[in-house]
């Protein structure tokens, strides 16, 4: 079986690659910031109650 | 440009050149597509009808109320530059958005928007009611199917039917903070109703060329500057009682009832202004003002609200 030659595909500029970086950085810290909001709002409506459940 | 054909692109991302292209949006252009400053007026609108209503929000989840709000807006936003994406690209103010400058492709912008859309609002249900989640889901379809897709190429009066989103937002900070729809918050949506067609249409007497290069049917080129001046005047004759309203009902104080009669009779008095003597400087002048004017009506309900109702009756 012969091998296929490594395609080059799409190679992305120094531009392109600091952009998308900074886009994935984003989307991290907003689905941080998404994540702590829900802990934050599950807190506050179960209260002291998140404690008492029946084993 | 219609939802069918971006959907069937949407389906089939290699099928053309522009959507295999390598993105070159940045996060500032996303941030863009959410129109920030018109996302600043809804989170204060919404803000003081929270803050006002009735009964007691714990501050966590009025915070996660208010940035599911603001979530929306920036939703409505995106969903209005794709769809607009072809209006925007001839006409000056808006050519460099993301869309039209090339940043951000339409499916993109769209993909955004519904992504958006979709978290606050079922986000808002979960976190906080389903009264204010339907709300906002109803100002997210009015803004984006009832006035962008509809009546903005149709009417006229697109921004005087389509100015019902804007007035939404305080309805829905009082509907998550009570889980219903009071008097006192429609009186909310009464005074933004009110106050957008003098805003526009001071707005549309300066960029009137803008908007007959885009074929969008504004007042001032459908029915010509004289008329747009006549109607901004009347709706300034009906914004002034209605904006004090809430004192002349008893739902805010006289401190609030002061300060929107002053800012009134001066919105008033820029809106006669520009009826007998028409300039640029004048339209600009009011359209200037008549930000500021809804800014300080409900500035002077927050800060009467804070103050305890110490001039008065407040809406506590």
């Amino acid at each position: 079986m012969s091998e296929q030659p490594e395609e080059p595909g799409i190679v992305l500029t120094e531009e392109q690659k600091r952009r998308r970086r900074a886009r994935s950085i984003a989307i991290a810290l907003a689905l941080g910031a998404f994540v702590i909001v829900i802990y934050l709002v599950t807190v506050v409506k179960l209260g002291p109650d998140v404690l008492r459940r029946p084993l | 440009m219609s939802l069918v054909s971006e959907s069937a692109d949407l389906a089939h991302p290699l099928r053309t050149e522009a959507s295999a292209r390598v993105s070159m949006a940045g996060v500032e252009d996303y941030l863009a597509l959410m129109k920030p400053r018109v996302m600043s007026l809804v989170v204060f609108t919404a803000l003081v009808g929270l803050v006002i209503a009735p009964g007691h929000l714990h501050p966590v989840i009025g915070f996660a109320a208010l940035l599911c709000i603001a979530v929306g807006a920036g939703a409505a936003g995106a969903l209005n530059m794709w769809y607009d994406a072809d209006i925007d690209a001839v006409m000056t103010r808006t050519a460099q958005r993301p869309v039209p400058g090339g940043r951000v492709e339409p499916g993109e912008a769209f993909a955004f928007g519904v992504t958006l859309a979709a978290f606050s609002i079922v986000a808002l249900g979960l976190l906080v009611n389903l009264i204010a989640a339907a709300l906002l889901a109803f100002t997210i379809f009015f803004y984006v199917v009832v006035y962008t897709m509809w009546l903005k190429r149709s009417t006229p009066q697109n921004i005087v039917i389509g100015g019902a989103a804007g007035a939404f937002p305080p309805m829905i900070g009082w509907a998550a903070a009570t889980g219903g729809i009071g008097i006192e918050s429609c009186l909310l949506f009464l005074i933004i109703f009110f106050w957008t067609p003098p805003h526009f249409w001071a707005l549309s007497l300066i960029r009137s060329e803008d908007y007959a290069r885009a074929g969008v049917p504004m007042l001032p080129v459908v029915a010509g500057e004289r008329e747009t001046r006549r109607q901004i005047l009347i709706y300034a004759l009906v914004l002034a009682p209605v904006g004090a309203s809430p004192w002349l009902l008893g739902y805010a104080g006289l401190a609030y009832g002061v300060v929107a009669i002053v800012s009134g009779a001066a919105l008033l008095a820029l809106a006669w202004r520009l009826w007998r003597a028409p300039s640029e400087r004048i339209a600009k002048r009011l359209f200037a003002f008549s930000i500021l004017y809804l800014f300080v009506l409900f500035a002077a309900l927050l800060i009467e609200y804070a103050l305890g109702g110490l001039f008065g009756r407040t809406f506590a």
